[in-house]
């Protein structure tokens, strides 16, 4: 199974990581080896399996609509690398 | 060329759950920035989702009251993509296996019944909001809002028109209102409308392309939105061009619609269940307990508005469209025993104000039981109809009794005919020629006389006592 | 005394004799941790100060006739990957290198109430993805039994500080093996528990529905003790279990008379070294000698357990990792020039390659065209898998097999093969993707004096099933009881 260099700039960007020349080579390599030894799944006839989305078959977990104490703002913001006026601060987004 | 306009709408309405979908913090709107929050609802690592049971509820409520059928097994989806105010970079929604589907609202729009189909309703999560300061070389990012729950509801096409759009909006937020499942505040957000909108050739079976419009702040704002959508791709037609599918912006301000290019790539949201959370089953006992506690809908009330209090339809109509609306106006109508008189001073006096105010139906700043009042004192003649709209003026601008109004300003009808001569002698006195003009034949004049009358009393004479007394002496020949 | 060297029910002994205390105790184990752990880098962050200080609270609390829970004074570490609240929780990561999470994983709560003491956060393949160890922003753990091999991962500094004695006993998580291939490696007994009976709640999440939470001991009656305290219903999980959870130590009896155990041809073929694959059939020996009942048979899905779970895993690891951006927490790249930008550099930049990788695997996986033929599909497979297990579980109590296909291998030697690093993981991936228990046991040593792990796999919440049979081929055996010479 052949991976193109598209394929992996388009995924790439949907993962938003950029990657330099030598490690999309690699990857591709990479890629190519692990998917094609993964194709061999189409191997087995699943046309009438149902997918197990979760192991245990629990429905219906709710809580109660009971609110409860946030947690204090300076906590919240201890990690942020980039904060002000109390929210966290990213580039100028253009709308 | 005629040109129809198709247009499909896709409803955000933030649920009034007291907490958040998947934490516990709170929902209030307005709270300071980041105070509302937990590592839960800013994804930090290693926390995970608990579903709201109220969510479930309130959104089967929506598709009870809309004639969806509600899924017995339903699922939540994880919704990849990257942005600021979307912690977890996934919102939480569903996708193939929506909580409610194929429902309907039936609207009236000048007089003619229609049917706007419901695709779906389902279950998602808020983000949260990002300020953009005008100088500063950054944006900022309070996530308050993120995890408010939401219900999405989307329409099939069935739209033809910004009037169609904008009655289906009405009934819907009606609607959602009596269940008391959203406040839909447009204005703070619990209510937001996306148009999809396209355009083809009268009697044309296949869509055209469609674009989509977003940040339509009022109901107002979408019809314009429309309107001006649509004729801008009628011209793009008629010019020989084509209709790009893209997202647009509306500017409230500037009446146009810009093109959202920065979205070049279409969006691969790699849907998938999510892992951390269990499906849903609302079995037939459940679903049985939640139609069992619906209120009485708009359109049913509206109806036992026509039956039981005789009020005309289009009065109904208007009245049934809140719910705080109708709530005041049945409460005054029980108590005055006079639904008719109730409804003319809601319709010609109370939503005039409202609106002059910019106030919403259920700010009214004074009960109902005293507008029952105010019928109750026209009723039995204390004052006159005109008097009344005085009164129910003062009672709005200061929330005062009416009975208390009336007697501080002495406004009760005028019936000691000592007073009323007096004031018809002045009528007299002041209109020579009109008197004169009468007594020569010209009938006519009386009912000038008579406003002149009313006038000169303050509008507090009694109609009928005056009307006898000034003809009595407008038949007297007068000997100055 | 070489305290090190002993056992959680034997530490507890010499705290109830008042032959130690809980001071004296965590001293003699951070005097330990000075002594080797720079040979071995176990640990990421060691909290000695908090630790003593702990130490003093506990000790009064058991002066005053409290605290005497089966783990009170008990020293423990914890896999970097469990938060813990105002303690660096860095998942061996450049992206986390300083996060501090506000708030304890409910595991860590429940230990603390039973007043363990936390001497540090333990080493970890970054994100958990990995198995060897090497993929750790900040160093390889080397296996105590051969400081040129690495410690198996991503669990390696658990096993690796059980091992060596660096800590009385240690929570680990296991995605795909994590816990039972590093305690294979390193010699000692690790067990990943059904999936829902430990609370994921503070777990950094790498594959969602495949996670877990477990421990790692120097023996089988460790584990068991453990697993009391970490096991239970939590309403913070919706993913949590709500079964009866019972006294585990219940399970330790030395009888295995009339239990079935199954073993997968497939595990014991071409794939498996020749040596392990001694070890474990005789291990089956011993077993059969001790009353059981012990038969080969066919798990025909095994071949396709590794390609499902690579690409469940890479998927749901793919869609968790996103939030990781530099906005709220953890690492940001310094030089950006747009928001774009900031998410590309960040994420480029605080990654490692294995990571990346997966996260690439997976978001392809997942994207349009893509999805049904990989990700629906392995959802599919995950089917025919737990249908492959519950067609055991009619015949057998128990599934056996090697942990691993190899002992220990050299550090470096996989590096550059990411599809043989993966492939090392054929016996462990299944009981994940089933969610079933499953727990490995020294069972012998390789002619390089390596050790190797036998690997037990049992129904749904039957952990009790799982450590009887392995109670009883430790009292028989003694392996656990050969411990590592690592020296100063």
């Amino acid at each position: 199974m052949k991976i193109s260099k598209d394929t992996v700039n388009h995924v790439a960007n949907l993962a938003r990581l950029e990657l330099i020349e030598e490690e999309k080579e690699r990857f591709i390599l990479d890629m190519e080896k692990i998917i094609s030894y993964f194709d061999k799944l189409s191997n087995l006839d699943t046309s009438e399996i149902k997918p197990t989305e979760h192991v245990i078959p629990i429905t219906n977990v709710f809580r109660d609509d009971k609110v409860c104490n946030s947690y204090d703002r300076e906590m919240m913001l201890m990690n942020a690398p980039s904060k002000e006026k109390g929210c966290f601060k990213v580039p100028k987004i253009m709308e | 060329m005629e040109y129809e306009m198709v247009i499909g709408l896709e409803v955000h309405a933030e649920l009034s759950t007291k907490s958040k979908i998947y934490c516990s913090c709170a929902t209030r709107f307005g709270g300071d920035v980041n105070t509302q929050t937990c590592p839960i609802c800013v994804g930090m690592p290693g926390t995970l989702p608990v579903l709201n049971k109220k969510v479930v509820e309130y959104a089967v409520k929506a598709g009870l009251a809309t004639n969806c059928s509600i899924a017995e097994y339903s699922k939540q989806d994880r919704k990849n993509y990257f942005y600021p105010d979307q912690p977890k970079a996934y919102q939480i929604s569903q996708n193939d296996l929506p909580l409610c589907e194929s429902g309907y609202i039936d609207i009236e729009v000048e007089g003619r019944a229609k049917r706007i189909g419901i695709t779906r309703i389902h279950i998602e999560d808020d983000a949260g909001k990002l300020m953009h300061d005008e100088d500063d070389a950054g944006s900022l990012v309070d996530y308050n809002r993120c995890g408010v729950p939401l219900i999405e509801i989307v329409t099939e096409p069935d739209v033809r028109s910004a009037q169609e759009a904008r009655a289906f909006m009405e009934s819907l937020k009606a609607i959602l209102q009596y269940i008391d499942v959203s406040d839909c505040k447009m204005q703070e957000g619990s209510l937001r409308v996306d148009v999809n909108l396209s355009v083809r050739p009268k009697g044309e079976q296949r869509f055209g392309t469609r674009t989509e419009m977003k940040n339509l702040g009022s109901f107002r704002s979408m019809v314009r939105a429309i309107e001006g959508e649509a004729a801008r791709q009628i011209e793009v037609l008629n010019n020989g061009g084509t209709i790009i599918q893209e997202t647009r912006r509306w500017d409230e301000q500037q009446g146009l619609s810009y093109s959202m290019r920065s979205k070049g790539e279409a969006h691969d949201y790699r849907f998938f269940p999510d892992p951390d959370l269990m499906p849903i089953v609302v079995d037939k006992k459940w679903k049985d307990e939640l139609k069992n506690s619906l209120p009485e809908l708009p359109e049913a009330r509206k109806k036992r508005y026509i039956d039981q209090f005789a009020i005309p339809g289009y009065d109904a109509s208007i009245i049934t469209g809140s719910k705080a609306l109708a709530d005041f106006f049945e409460e005054a109508a029980v108590i005055s025993k006079n639904a008719k008189a109730v409804s003319n001073l809601i319709m010609g006096e109370l939503l005039r104000l409202l609106k002059e105010k910019g106030m919403e139906t259920d700010e009214i700043p004074f009960p109902a039981e005293y507008l029952a009042k105010l019928v109750f004192l026209m009723d039995r003649g204390v004052i006159s109809g005109t008097i009344a709209k005085k009164v129910f003026e003062k009672m709005f601008y200061t929330g005062k009794d009416p009975k208390i109004i009336v007697k501080e300003e002495g406004l009760e009808v005028i019936s000691d005919e000592k007073a009323l001569l007096e004031v018809v002698m002045e009528v007299i006195r002041k209109n020579p020629q009109l008197v004169r003009d009468y007594r020569g034949g010209k009938d006519k004049v009386f009912g000038f006389l008579m406003g002149q009358a009313m006038k000169e009393s303050g509008g507090k004479a009694n109609p009928q006592i005056i009307k006898g007394i000034l003809k009595e002496k407008l038949g007297e020949v007068d000997n100055s | 005394m070489e305290i090190h060297k002993l056992t959680v029910r034997e530490m507890r002994g010499l705290i109830k004799d008042k032959k130690v205390s809980a001071v004296e105790l965590t001293q003699a184990m951070f005097d330990r941790i000075a002594e080797i752990d720079w040979k071995i880098n176990s640990y990421i962050t060691l909290l000695k100060d908090e630790a003593l200080m702990r130490a003093r609270e506990v000790q009064e609390r058991i002066d005053k006739g409290k605290a005497k829970s089966a783990l009170s004074a008990v020293p423990m570490a914890v896999k970097d990957n469990i938060c813990t609240r105002g303690i660096k929780t860095t998942c061996a990561s450049k992206m986390l290198e300083n996060f501090v999470p506000p708030y304890d994983a409910t595991v860590v709560k429940k230990l603390y109430l039973e007043d363990s003491v936390l001497l540090g956060k333990l080493n970890m393949d970054e994100f958990a993805m990995g198995s060897s160890t090497e993929n750790s922003y900040l160093k390889i753990t080397r296996n105590p039994w051969d400081l040129e091999r690495v410690s198996g991962g991503s669990s390696g500094g658990d096993a690796a500080a059980v091992a060596a004695g660096l800590t009385g006993f240690a929570l680990g998580s296991d995605t795909g093996g994590s816990i039972r291939q590093s305690a294979a490696f390193c010699g000692v007994v690790g067990i990943k528990p059904t999936y829902g009976a430990v609370s994921r709640f503070g777990l950094v999440a790498f594959a969602s529905s495949l996670d877990q939470i477990g421990a790692v001991a120097r023996d089988v009656t460790d584990c068991a003790l453990v697993l009391n305290t970490i096991t239970g219903y939590d309403s913070m999980d919706s993913t949590s279990a709500k079964v009866e959870y019972p006294d585990y130590t219940g399970a330790l009896i030395n009888d295995v008379r009339g239990i079935k155990v199954g073993i997968p041809k497939e595990y014991i073929g071409q794939g498996t070294n020749p040596e392990v694959k001694k070890a474990v059939l005789d291990a089956v020996e011993i077993l059969r000698r001790l009353g059981a009942e012990c038969e080969e048979f066919s798990l025909p899905m095994t071949e396709y357990a590794i390609p499902a779970y690579y690409i469940i895993s890479s998927a749901e690891a793919s869609s968790n990792f996103a939030r990781y951006d530099g906005i709220r927490y953890g690492y940001r790249a310094e030089n950006y020039s747009n928001l774009l930008d900031l998410y590309k550099k960040t994420r480029s930049e605080g990654f490692g390659t294995e990571v990346k990788r997966r996260i690439i695997l997976g978001t392809y996986f997942l994207s349009e065209g893509y999805y049904d033929a990989y990700y629906k599909k392995a959802l599919k497979v995950r089917t025919l898998i737990r249908k492959d297990f519950d067609d055991a579980f009619k015949k057998y109590d128990v599934v056996l097999g090697p942990t691993t296909p190899t002992t220990a291998f050299k550090i470096g030697e996989k590096r550059d093969n990411p599809l043989k690093m993966y492939l090392g993981d054929t016996y462990t991936v299944s009981a994940n993707i089933a969610g079933l228990p499953a727990l490995s046991i020294p069972c012998g040593f390789d002619s390089n004096n390596l050790p190797i792990g036998l690997q037990l796999i049992g129904r749904h919440f039957d952990e009790k099933t799982l450590l009887r049979v392995s109670y009883a081929f430790e009292q028989n055996t003694g392996f656990h009881k050969i411990k590592t010479g690592v020296r100063a």
